[in-house]
C-alpha cells in the first residue's frame, strides 16, 4: 500500500494576496529547493504587483519606467507582456493585460509564476510534485506511483463542495470566476463585470495559459466551451449562475 | 459540448446534495479545517499528524486511520455538517453529524440519504482527492477552504 510510505513535503505559503501550497511527492529532503521556490514567488510579487506602488508594473504605470528599463531591471517583464499580448490575440479580446488604461498582468502572472516555480523545482531534480497558487496548480508527474493527480473543482455556489474532479500527470489546472470575491472579472468589451458564468476551470500542459484561458473563459461565457475545442490539448469546465454545467469535448 | 449532470437541485436537502456528489464525483471532502498561518511539513504520507497550529477536529490512531469532522455549512434547507474517516488517505467512512429536521420530508429524505452518503462514501474510497481548484482563493478564504484541509489532514 503506497500511501502509507508515501513521501511528501508540504509547505504554504503566503504570498500575492493569495496562499500557494508547494507538495512535493518525491523521497528526500526538500527545504532548499522549496525556499528557491518562496523565493521566486516573493521575487515575482515584487515585480508584477499592481498593489505594490514600488513594483516595476506600477512604475512602468506611472510612466516612471520604460519597458526596456523594466525589462533590464527584470528580463522576465517583458516576456510576460508578449505572453498576454499571444493570449489577448488567441482569446479575441477576452483576455488583456490593458483594461481601462491601465497596466495589469494579474490575470496572467500568478501562472506563469507557478508554473516556472515547477520548472524550478525540477531543476533540483523532483519529478513528482504540485505547485497550486489560490486554486491555480500545475501539477508534476504523479501523486504517488501509479497514481496520477486528482483536482477536485469546486462549486462555485457552495465552496465547501466538489462537483467535479480532473485528473491527470503532468497537467495543469485553473479556475477563475467570481466564487469567493464576487463578480470581478471585467469583460474588455463593456468594462462591467462578467457574470454568466461563475467559474471556468480549464486543464491543459501550461497553467500560464490554462489560467488566461479560465479568465477569458468567465468573459466569453457559456460560447468559452465551444472556443476552447478549438484550442489544442485544452478544456474547460464551466458553470453558469444558475448552477449549469456544460464541458468541452475532452473534459 | 456536452451537458454535465452535476449535484445541484433545488428542491431537496442538503444532505441529498451531498449524497448526489457522491454519485458524480467519486470521492467526499468535508467541509472545511480550519488552519493557522503558513507552516512546513515533511511527513510519511497519510499517517502524518495533522500539523501543530490545525484546529481541525481529527483524531488519529495507530493504524493511520483518522476521523475528520467538517466546519458546518449553511445550506438553504439548514446547516450540514459531515464527518469523514479516512484510513490511509482513503475515505472508509462519512457520516453527517448534522443536518436538516425540519419537517417530516427532511427526515424521510434523511432516513435515506445518511446510509447512502456513507455507502458512497467508502465505494468511492479508491478515489483521492490531492488539490482543490476553484476560483480566486484570497489569503482570508483559504482558511477554511477544502485545500487548507488537504494541506493539514495530509489526505
Amino acid at each position: 500500500m503506497p500511501a502509507a510510505t508515501l513521501a511528501r513535503t508540504v509547505h504554504v505559503e503566503h504570498c500575492m494576496g493569495t496562499v500557494f501550497t508547494i507538495d512535493v511527492r518525491d523521497p528526500g529532503e526538500w527545504g532548499h529547493a522549496v525556499g528557491d521556490v518562496v523565493a521566486w514567488l516573493h521575487q515575482v510579487d515584487a515585480v508584477f504587483s499592481t498593489y505594490r506602488p514600488d513594483s516595476n508594473i506600477s512604475r512602468m504605470q506611472r510612466g516612471e519606467l520604460r519597458l526596456a528599463d523594466a525589462h533590464d531591471a527584470h528580463p522576465d517583464v517583458a516576456a510576460v507582456l508578449d505572453l498576454c499580448a499571444q493570449v489577448q490575440l488567441t482569446t479575441g479580446g477576452a483576455f488583456t493585460a490593458m483594461q481601462a488604461g491601465r497596466l495589469d498582468p494579474t490575470g496572467l502572472v500568478k501562472g506563469w509564476a507557478v508554473e516556472r516555480a515547477s520548472l524550478l523545482l525540477r531543476e533540483h531534480g523532483s519529478r513528482n510534485h504540485a505547485v497550486n497558487g489560490g486554486g491555480d496548480m500545475q501539477l508534476a508527474g504523479e501523486a504517488e506511483p501509479g497514481r496520477a493527480w486528482s483536482v477536485g473543482i469546486v462549486d462555485p455556489r457552495d465552496r465547501g463542495r466538489v462537483l467535479a474532479t480532473a485528473t491527470g500527470r503532468d497537467v495543469a489546472v485553473a479556475t477563475s470566476g467570481g466564487a469567493e470575491r464576487g463578480p470581478h472579472i471585467l469583460d474588455p468589451f463593456t468594462a462591467r463585470p462578467a457574470t454568466a458564468v461563475a467559474s471556468a476551470s480549464v486543464r491543459g500542459p501550461s497553467l500560464t495559459f490554462a489560467d488566461a484561458y479560465a479568465t477569458a473563459a468567465v468573459v466569453m461565457g457559456v460560447e468559452a466551451a465551444r472556443w476552447l475545442d478549438g484550442i489544442d490539448g485544452y478544456e474547460a469546465l464551466l458553470v453558469t449562475a444558475e448552477g449549469a454545467a456544460s464541458a468541452s469535448a475532452g473534459w | 459540448m456536452r451537458r454535465v449532470a452535476l449535484a445541484l437541485f433545488s428542491t431537496i436537502t442538503g444532505l441529498v446534495i451531498l449524497l448526489d456528489f457522491k454519485t458524480h464525483s467519486a470521492s467526499t471532502i468535508p467541509a472545511a479545517v480550519s488552519t493557522a498561518g503558513p507552516s512546513t511539513r515533511t511527513g510519511t504520507g497519510s499517517a502524518a499528524t495533522p500539523a501543530a497550529g490545525s484546529t481541525a477536529s481529527s483524531s488519529s490512531s495507530s493504524s493511520g486511520t483518522k476521523t475528520v469532522t467538517g466546519d458546518s455549512v449553511d445550506t438553504q434547507w439548514g446547516p450540514v455538517q459531515v464527518e469523514i474517516t479516512l484510513s490511509n488517505g482513503k475515505v472508509t467512512k462519512a457520516n453527517a453529524v448534522v443536518y436538516p429536521t425540519q419537517n417530516p420530508r427532511d427526515q424521510e429524505i434523511n432516513a435515506y440519504a445518511i446510509p447512502a452518503l456513507n455507502q458512497e462514501a467508502v465505494s468511492a474510497g479508491s478515489a483521492q482527492i490531492d488539490m482543490i481548484s476553484g476560483a480566486t482563493v484570497t489569503s482570508t478564504g483559504y482558511v477554511g477552504s477544502l485545500q487548507s484541509a488537504l494541506d493539514k489532514a495530509g489526505l
